[in-house]
């Protein structure tokens, strides 16, 4: 078994934060991990992407090799376009509604959520509106997570883990904003029919 | 034995305490950087070894050799271009009779994701005369580090270890083992092989010559370079040379090849010139997929007869810029493109890295552009830092970024060859790494020029390491060179000083001698993260 991940995001986000939840989740789950990413000058508000790769044998590239993605998680609508290519046909593309325009000419909205949505096995969560249901509006990576949790080969029990480790130090309020964000989220997905 | 998930960078660091040793130096630089990070949490944690961020990678490197002359083990960490800062001294250490094992771990970074340019270290290795390791996995990154401290010691020579991003930058489970001790402090009996005068060092360069013969045996036989498939007296159409991340891309297309295919993996130089011929001989062409400059395939044309078939990075099997990736690899290997998505049906516009809001370099971009105006003929250098982020739109405030400390020689250059209004932007940390030197030169010339220091407390674009010196020393030591008090001025770069910092930069832009302006506010992400940990120390 291998499920391969594209993270996608803006310098800023927190894109690299989901990527060490779920390989986190993915090491309880027994599975081996690779998680490649890009630090330096493209952390400063420019486009982001982690690769996450699962396998429950060996793995050889830190890179997915483009079309042979399992999952393209993004936290924002645009970044997911562009890294389609990486997705397998039959893959999954799951990607925030909220856009972070902080370029010059920002496409619209609207054209954005179409191409996403004529991807094959594409969703928008409302990853916003979910996280305010939980308690705060910080934990909309993790209401991402949980809209994802579904499709990946880890265990509810190991993403809970994994989300209440993350959030160990921040107190019990925080860590049950988390919880109540995962849950919700993917009470969510599996009403969305995913 | 223990599994820890740890970044490639980490993996070194890890295996470097784990081989014993007493002291870690570095110079921040992407993908380097994790590297001494996660030493200098560990002398937090755990009291040693020493570990410490330098000026820059020369007076690291040299820092290293002092620890190696005393006998203990030392780790030296840069960027593939802090190795050119660092050459001098690198290049020289190979004729050192290394005591302490020295190992350099230098992150190259194929593609550029963060820096000027993409240049392979192992040029460097083999102009030195020394043994590179290349590991390919986070594994071999621990475990090769703890080789290279031995070998370095077993031949008395540094060891480079070279990384690239993407392993620099990638995770995965390390099994590791236990701790080493240090070496005892001692101090070599004979100083022939650390003295390099002329009569000596030709003799040291005769020592490493013999070393050279002893260094290609063992590449010959050594483990980390497997030579398979190879069997007597068959010829097989394609043969292929890895190294690096090479070999994992073509492993991540083996299962569509065949088992069969004859290969030698290199991860131990100086190249093993007999395997590489054993390989030659059992195959009608070879392939060689190698991750940076084409330097085994260069190497090839004069280890192989020279009508061998030999193709890679210099015939366009593989492409000569960038990355190497998994599709490129499958290319060449001339298997079926995989099917792909349509691509999306409309123009996606890109999203390059800018400065932060708030960022204090914003501020003083701004004054900078109005104080020039609209003046063709005014030239502005700058520098390698997020600063240089500064050339692109809206600010378009900078003409030049070349190499750390560039921007100070060359505004004094462009002033001596004839322009009036000529204007340096270098960060505080750029300055003190190299810029220095180039400020020495203009204030003994008096050079009619404005050297702009944008002194944000930090160096920003690694992840806000604290410069090596505070604001304060840094302004005495510019004082220190005489240049005329009334010409080294102090800006705060905040929009209710746009119009005050405008005129003083106006002013001295004009003043016919050289001027210092330290634009002083602090990294608005260090300010934030400095903010959120007093914030807990006070709930702690």
């Amino acid at each position: 078994m291998k499920y391969d991940i594209i993270l996608s995001g803006v310098g800023g986000q927190g894109t690299l934060s989901v990527a060490a939840i779920i390989a986190s989740a993915a090491l309880k789950q027994g599975l081996t991990v690779r998680q490649s990413e890009i630090h330096g000058m493209s952390q400063r508000g420019g486009a982001v992407v982690s690769h996450l790769r699962l396998s429950d044998g060996t793995v050889d590239s830190d890179l997915i090799p483009i079309g042979e993605g399992d999952l393209l998680l993004s936290m924002e609508p645009l970044e997911a376009l562009r890294h389609i290519t990486y997705l397998s046909p039959s893959g999954r593309l799951i990607s925030a509604a909220e856009g972070v325009e902080n370029i010059p000419v920002y496409p619209d909205m609207n054209k954005i959520r179409e191409e996403i949505l004529a991807q094959p096995g594409a969703r928008i969560v409302d990853a916003r509106s979910i996280a305010r249901d939980a308690g705060s509006l910080k934990a909309v990576n993790i209401v991402m997570i949980g809209a994802a949790s579904g499709s990946i080969p880890i265990s509810k029990e190991n993403f809970m883990a994994a989300i209440d480790e993350r959030f160990r130090t921040k107190g019990e309020k925080v860590q049950e904003a988390n919880r109540r964000a995962f849950e919700l989220s993917l009470a969510e997905a599996c009403g969305a029919g995913s | 034995m223990s599994d820890i998930v740890l970044l490639g960078d980490e993996a070194v660091a890890l295996g470097a305490v784990h081989a014993g040793i007493s002291a870690a130096y570095g110079y921040p630089g992407t993908p380097s950087t994790e590297i001494l990070e996660f030493l200098l949490d560990y002398k937090s944690r755990h009291g040693a070894p020493h570990a410490a961020w330098c000026s820059n990678e020369k007076t690291a490197y040299e820092d290293a050799l002092g620890v190696s002359f005393v006998g203990k083990r030392v780790l030296v960490t840069m960027k593939h271009v802090g190795l050119n800062v660092a050459a001098d001294p690198f290049v020289n250490s190979g004729l050192l009779n290394i005591r302490g094992g020295l190992v350099l771990a230098v992150a190259d970074d194929p593609g550029m994701h963060s820096s000027q340019n993409e240049q392979d270290s192992r040029f460097f290795a083999d102009f030195a005369k020394i043994i590179c390791l290349e590991p390919r996995n986070q594994q071999e990154a621990y475990e090769m580090t703890l080789e290279a401290f031995d070998l370095s010691e077993k031949f008395h020579i540094p060891v480079m270890l070279r990384l690239v991003t993407r392993l620099a930058h990638s995770r995965a489970i390390v099994q590791v083992g236990a701790k080493r001790d240090e070496n005892t402090l001692s101090k070599p009996d004979e100083k022939r092989g650390w003295m390099l005068l002329p009569a000596t060092a030709r003799q040291n360069y005769l020592d490493l010559l013999e070393k050279e013969k002893e260094m290609l045996a063992w590449s010959e036989d050594s483990a980390r370079n497997p030579l398979e498939n190879v069997r007597e007296g068959k010829v097989y159409p394609l043969g292929i040379i890895t190294s690096g991340l090479g070999r994992n891309y073509y492993d991540e297309n083996l299962p569509e090849l065949g088992p069969d295919i004859p290969r030698l993996h290199i991860s131990a130089y100086p190249l093993p010139a007999d395997k590489i011929r054993t390989m030659a001989s059992s195959s009608k062409r070879i392939m060689v997929v190698e991750e940076g400059y084409p330097l085994i395939e260069e190497r090839l044309r004069g280890i192989l007869k020279h009508d061998t078939h030999i193709s890679g990075k210099l015939d366009g099997t593989l492409p000569r810029t960038g990355e190497l990736t998994p599709e490129a690899v499958r290319k060449a290997l001339k298997l079926a493109p995989r099917q792909l998505r349509s691509a999306p049906g409309m123009e996606l516009p890109g999203r390059p890295p800018q400065l932060c809001k708030g960022c204090p370099h914003i501020d003083t971009y701004q004054a900078i552009n109005e104080a020039i105006g609209d003046d063709p003929d005014a030239v502005v250098t700058s520098d390698i830092g997020c600063y240089a982020l500064g050339a692109l739109p809206p600010y378009r405030a900078i003409e030049t970024i070349v190499c750390m400390g560039a921007s100070i020689g060359m505004a004094k250059g462009a002033a001596e060859a004839g322009v009036k209004r000529v204007l340096a932007t270098i960060g505080d940390s750029t300055f003190l790494h190299s810029g220095i030197t180039s400020l020495v030169d203009a204030a003994a010339a008096d050079t009619p020029m404005t050297v702009v220091i944008l002194d944000n407390g930090t160096v920003g674009m690694t992840g806000g390491q604290e410069t090596i010196l505070p604001t304060s020393r840094v302004h005495r030591m510019i004082e220190g060179l005489d240049i005329d008090p009334a010409h080294i001025r102090t800006i705060s770069p905040l929009k209710k000083n746009a119009e005050e910092n405008r005129l003083i930069i106006a002013e001295e832009i004009d003043h016919p001698g050289l001027s210092v302006i330290v634009s002083i506010r602090e990294c608005i992400e260090t300010a934030k993260r400095d903010k959120k940990k007093a914030a807990q120390e006070v709930e702690a």
